[in-house]
C-alpha cells in the first residue's frame, strides 16, 4: 500500500506532496514525543514550553466534553488558527467520525494532522472518512488490531489506542495496546497463508495488511497511545507496552500544576525504561487529575467507530 | 572491529535511522544519557522537533557532553531537526533553543509551511551515480552556507545536504526512503 497516492497529490517541479511516505513521515518524527490537548493559545504555549512535539487544538478537553454533554463538533477555525499562530510545533485538530466536510475545512486551515476522533460525536455510524482523498495526514483511534487495520486501509497514517478519554484512568488504553501488540505477535508467528486468511476474516481487516504484518512483525504505521494518561508512570507503562509516543488530553490541564506535569510527562516518554530518572521526575508534581472508574461511565467513547 | 554508532533517541525519527544502520552491519546504541554517549564512536541526530530535543538535551545533562564530543572531532550526521541543532544560526526558532554551531549555516525552521507542503523529490548528490529520493517533512531551509561548508546537494537551488569537517547535515530524511547510500558514506568517512 505504501506509495498509493492520494487523489490530490500535486506534482510540482518533480516534487510530490500528500504521499503515503510524506504522511507517515511526520508520524515517524513525532515518535518518542508527547502530543498535548490544548484549548487556548496560552495552553499551547505552556505545552510548547514544556517540550510537547505537537498540540491538539480543541474546544474542550475530553473530561469537560464528558461533563458538558451535548453534541461535540470540530473546533471553531478561528480558535484553531490562533493556536497555530501561537506555536512553532505541529498543530492537530479533531473531526467527527465520518464528517469529511469538517476534515476538508481542517485541511483548508493547513493543520498538520487530522484526528478522526471518537471523542467528538460521530457524524456517520457506518462509514469512516476516505482518508486517501486528502493531502493532510490522519490519525485514528483503535481498540484492537482489526479496527486499526480497517483505519489504515481507509488511509490513516498513524494509529493511537482509544483508551477511555477524559477519565484519567489508564486501564482501557492498556487493554487496547495489549490487544493490538498481542495480535501482531500472533500473526507474525502464524504457520502459513491459510492462517493469515483466517486472521483477516476474524479481524475484519484487509488481507494485504495482515500479510504485511506477517512479513514485518510491526503495524504498518506508527502506534501511539491515547486515552487516560495522567502521570509520568502512566506514560512509561504504555511506552513499555509498545506505544511509540503519547497523546495526553485532560491529564495535563486538569492537574494542579500543568507546566510541571507537562514537562514531567515529556521526560517520562523519553526515559520510559529508566526507573531512576522516572522516580526523580515523578516527585513533587502536585495532584494528578481526578480519575473516573470506567465501570460507572454512561458514555464509552471507545465504542464509537466501526 | 565494528564501529559503534549512537542514535540520539531523546525524541524523533531515531528508530528508522537505527534500522538502516543495523542493515549496514554496525553496532547501534540508542543515546539518552551522557554515559551512553561516552561509549560510542559517532552519532546520528535524527529528525523530530528541534525545540523538544533542545530542552531534553539540557534537562538530561547531555548538552555539555555532546558539545564536548563534537569539539573533540566525533563524526556526526544530523537530519532535519538534527541539522537545526548542529547549525551555527537558527531563524524562527525559540529564543531558548540551543545551537551546537558545528556547521556554519543559517537555517530557517518550517520554511516550507505546514505538513501539507511536505514533499518527496529526487535530488542529485555529489559523488552518487544516480539521484537520491529525498523526503522533506516540515523541512528547514538553508538560507546561508559559510565559505567552509561543502554543499553536496541542492533542491531548487537551496542547499539540502552539507558537510563541514566531521559533520554532515541534511534538510531531508535519508532514513525514510530505504536508500542506504548516505548512511554508508557517513560510515565510510568515519
Amino acid at each position: 500500500m505504501s506509495g498509493t497516492p492520494s487523489s490530490d497529490t500535486a506534482a510540482n517541479g518533480g516534487a510530490a506532496t500528500g504521499t503515503t511516505l510524506v504522511k507517515r513521515g511526520l508520524a515517524e518524527m513525532l515518535k518518542g514525543g508527547v502530543i498535548m490537548d490544548v484549548v487556548t493559545p496560552e495552553h499551547a504555549r505552556i505545552a510548547e514550553d514544556a517540550g510537547a512535539v505537537s498540540v491538539m487544538a480543541l474546544e474542550r478537553v475530553p473530561s469537560d466534553i464528558r461533563a458538558h454533554g451535548g453534541v461535540s463538533r470540530m473546533s471553531d477555525p478561528e480558535m484553531i488558527q490562533s493556536i497555530m499562530a501561537a506555536v512553532s510545533i505541529p498543530v492537530m485538530a479533531k473531526t467527527r467520525i465520518g464528517h469529511f466536510a469538517e476534515a476538508q475545512i481542517l485541511q483548508a486551515l493547513a493543520v498538520d494532522y487530522v484526528d478522526e476522533s471518537e471523542v467528538l460525536t460521530p457524524a456517520d455510524e457506518v462509514h469512516h472518512i476516505d482518508k486517501w482523498a486528502f493531502t493532510v495526514p490522519f490519525v485514528c483511534g483503535a481498540t484492537n488490531l482489526g479496527e486499526a487495520l480497517r483505519r489504515i486501509g481507509e488511509g490513516a497514517c498513524m494509529i493511537r489506542s482509544k483508551g477511555e478519554a477524559g477519565t484519567g484512568n489508564i486501564v482501557e488504553a492498556v487493554r487496547h495496546l495489549r490487544s493490538i501488540t498481542g495480535d501482531i505477535r500472533r500473526i507474525a508467528a502464524a504457520g502459513d497463508e491459510a492462517e493469515l486468511f483466517e486472521w483477516a476474516k476474524q479481524l475484519r481487516a484487509p488481507l494485504p495488511l495482515v500479510q504485511e504484518i506477517s512479513d514485518t512483525g510491526v503495524l504498518p504505521v506508527p502506534l501511539f497511545c491515547a486515552g487516560g494518561i495522567a502521570t509520568p508512570a502512566d506514560a512509561s507503562l504504555v511506552m513499555q507496552l509498545g506505544a511509540e509516543a503519547a497523546f495526553v488530553g485532560s491529564g495535563i490541564f486538569k492537574s494542579s500544576n500543568p507546566p510541571k506535569m507537562a514537562s514531567a510527562i515529556v521526560e517520562a516518554v523519553t526515559h520510559y525504561r529508566d526507573p531512576g530518572i522516572l522516580a526523580k521526575i515523578s516527585s513533587g508534581l502536585g495532584e494528578a487529575m481526578a480519575g473516573l472508574e470506567t465501570a460507572g461511565l454512561t458514555t464509552k467513547m471507545a465504542e464509537r467507530g466501526w | 572491529m565494528k564501529p559503534r554508532v549512537g542514535v540520539l533517541a531523546l525524541q524523533g525519527g531515531f528508530a528508522a535511522h537505527a534500522a538502516i544502520l543495523h542493515r549496514l552491519d554496525v553496532r547501534v546504541d540508542e543515546i539518552r544519557t551522557a554515559e551512553q554517549l561516552a561509549a560510542v564512536d559517532a552519532l546520528v541526530m535524527p529528525g523530530g522537533e528541534s525545540t523538544t530535543m533542545s530542552m531534553l538535551l539540557e534537562r538530561s545533562g547531555l548538552l555539555e557532553a555532546l558539545a564536548e564530543r563534537l569539539d573533540g572531532g566525533m563524526g556526526v550526521l544530523g537530519t532535519c531537526a538534527g541539522m537545526i541543532l548542529l547549525a551555527a544560526e537558527v531563524v524562527d526558532g525559540r529564543a531558548d533553543q540551543h545551537s551546537l554551531g558545528m556547521v556554519d549555516i543559517t537555517v530557517r525552521r518550517n520554511a516550507y509551511g505546514t505538513q501539507i507542503e511536505s514533499f518527496e523529490a529526487d535530488i542529485d548528490v555529489d559523488g552518487l551515480e544516480s539521484p537520491f529520493h529525498a523526503v522533506f517533512i516540515r523541512a528547514p531551509v538553508v538560507e546561508r552556507a559559510g565559505p567552509g561548508v561543502e554543499v553536496l546537494a541542492r533542491h531548487e537551488e537551496r542547499p539540502v545536504l552539507c558537510r563541514s569537517g566531521r559533520a554532515t547535515v541534511a534538510a531531508f530524511h535519508p532514513e525514510l526512503s530505504g536508500d542506504e547510500r548516505l548512511h554508508a558514506r557517513f560510515l565510510a568517512d568515519l
